[in-house]
């Protein structure tokens, strides 16, 4: 059991130690030209997304892919291109899929779109229904108006139906 | 009216559901490539087996083939390579392989070296079958990440002129080859 044990543990240190040293190889050491380049790749490769692993940028991502664009932008910036030169060259490669945030076109449009118009059509729906249910209560108070007014025809109607009953049954018995 | 407003939710519901219903059946991977109908982007590589000859975009036009993205150390890419070596023999299809290269780690003793690399494909061609016309080494990954490669494999279809008409994401399948690559390429196969 105990030679089991020691060969486990030399086989668990020597995995630990491989990947801190590949932890610390992958650790890409840049050096830029000045503060606001080194910003600039790190603005871009946080805004790129891999186009292999999708739910990552490429600052995050090993994917080769995400290495080979992190290498490309590094030595576009270098060179001294913009923000907006780094994203058309990928973008030219990748297509809009891979930058995070998504142009405006005629597919994309509603994204700013729908949520304004359901806020108009709520809106519109809730102006509705209040002007529906003021004409409602107008109309209900105006009956009210005009049944308090015309007490005395009731009456006389009440005396007339009172009238052809009384004659109804004397006709019957 | 009212009854048509009554059902205005459920048309809501509806429509919501079979747009989710639709996404549940969509391939994540599938997107627009932005190279299609556009030349190759220009470069000059090695031959893999003979890197004293170099490919450039004009040395391959004339004929319209298929560019297969791939390396011994992708399996998908193996397991095409029958089919493929089918397609080539049976139905006469220029395949041209661009041979992607992984990134060395000198830590775990990978270290690029060209001989080495040769002999794995020609025992991987000679195990599974050789579509290819020939390879293209694409050490650096250059003209993989200008076509928009995002990995292995991957295909594309370039037509007699060296522009490029189809990119597919994933391996070639029979029925991925019937229904979506076969008809771009014979379509421009055909034209003089």
């Amino acid at each position: 059991m105990k030679p089991f044990f020691t060969f486990l543990c030399s086989i668990l240190l020597t995995v630990g130690l491989s990947s801190a040293a590949s932890a610390a190889e992958s650790q890409e050491l840049l050096s830029f030209e000045s503060e606001q380049q080194r910003q600039l790749y790190l603005k871009l490769t946080a805004e790129l997304r891999c186009p292999q692993c999708q739910n990552q940028n490429i600052a995050d991502s090993n994917a080769v892919v995400a290495v080979d664009m992190r290498d490309k932008t590094y030595e576009l910036v270098q060179q001294g291109l913009s923000r907006q030169q780094v994203l058309d060259f990928m973008i030219d490669r990748y297509g809009d899929f891979v930058h995070y945030q998504p142009p405006v076109n005629r597919y994309t449009i509603w994204l700013w779109l729908a949520p304004a118009l359901v806020l108009l059509s709520l809106l519109l729906f809730q102006l509705k229904r209040q002007a529906g249910q003021t004409a409602l209560r107008y109309r209900s108070e105006q009956l009210s108006d005009d049944a308090a007014g015309d007490s005395a025809e009731k009456e006389k109607l009440n005396q007339q139906l009172e009238q052809i009953i009384d004659s109804y049954r004397s006709k019957k018995s | 009216m009212r009854k048509a407003l009554f059902y205005i939710p459920l048309a809501l519901f509806l429509g919501l559901s079979l747009f989710l219903l639709s996404g549940l059946f969509s391939d994540p991977r599938e997107r627009d490539s932005a190279i299609i109908d556009r030349p190759l982007p220009s470069f000059s590589l090695p031959d893999l087996q003979d890197p004293s000859k170099s490919w450039t975009p004009d040395a391959l036009k004339g004929q319209t083939f298929l560019l297969n993205v791939w390396g011994v150390w992708c399996p998908t890419c193996n397991a095409e390579l029958s089919y493929m070596t089918q397609l080539r023999n049976e139905q006469g299809i220029r395949i041209i392989g661009l041979y992607y290269v992984l990134p060395e780690d000198p830590m775990f003793g990978q270290v690029f070296d060209l001989p080495t690399l040769q002999q794995e494909v020609a025992t991987k061609l000679q195990q599974n079958g050789d579509p290819y016309q020939f390879n293209i080494l694409d050490q650096q990954r250059r003209l993989s990440l200008d076509l928009g490669v995002s990995g292995a494999p991957e295909h594309f279809i370039v037509d007699a002129n060296g522009i490029v008409r189809a990119h597919h994401i994933g391996d070639i399948n029979p029925q991925v080859w019937r229904s979506k690559l076969a008809p771009i390429y014979q379509q421009w196969a055909a034209k003089p």
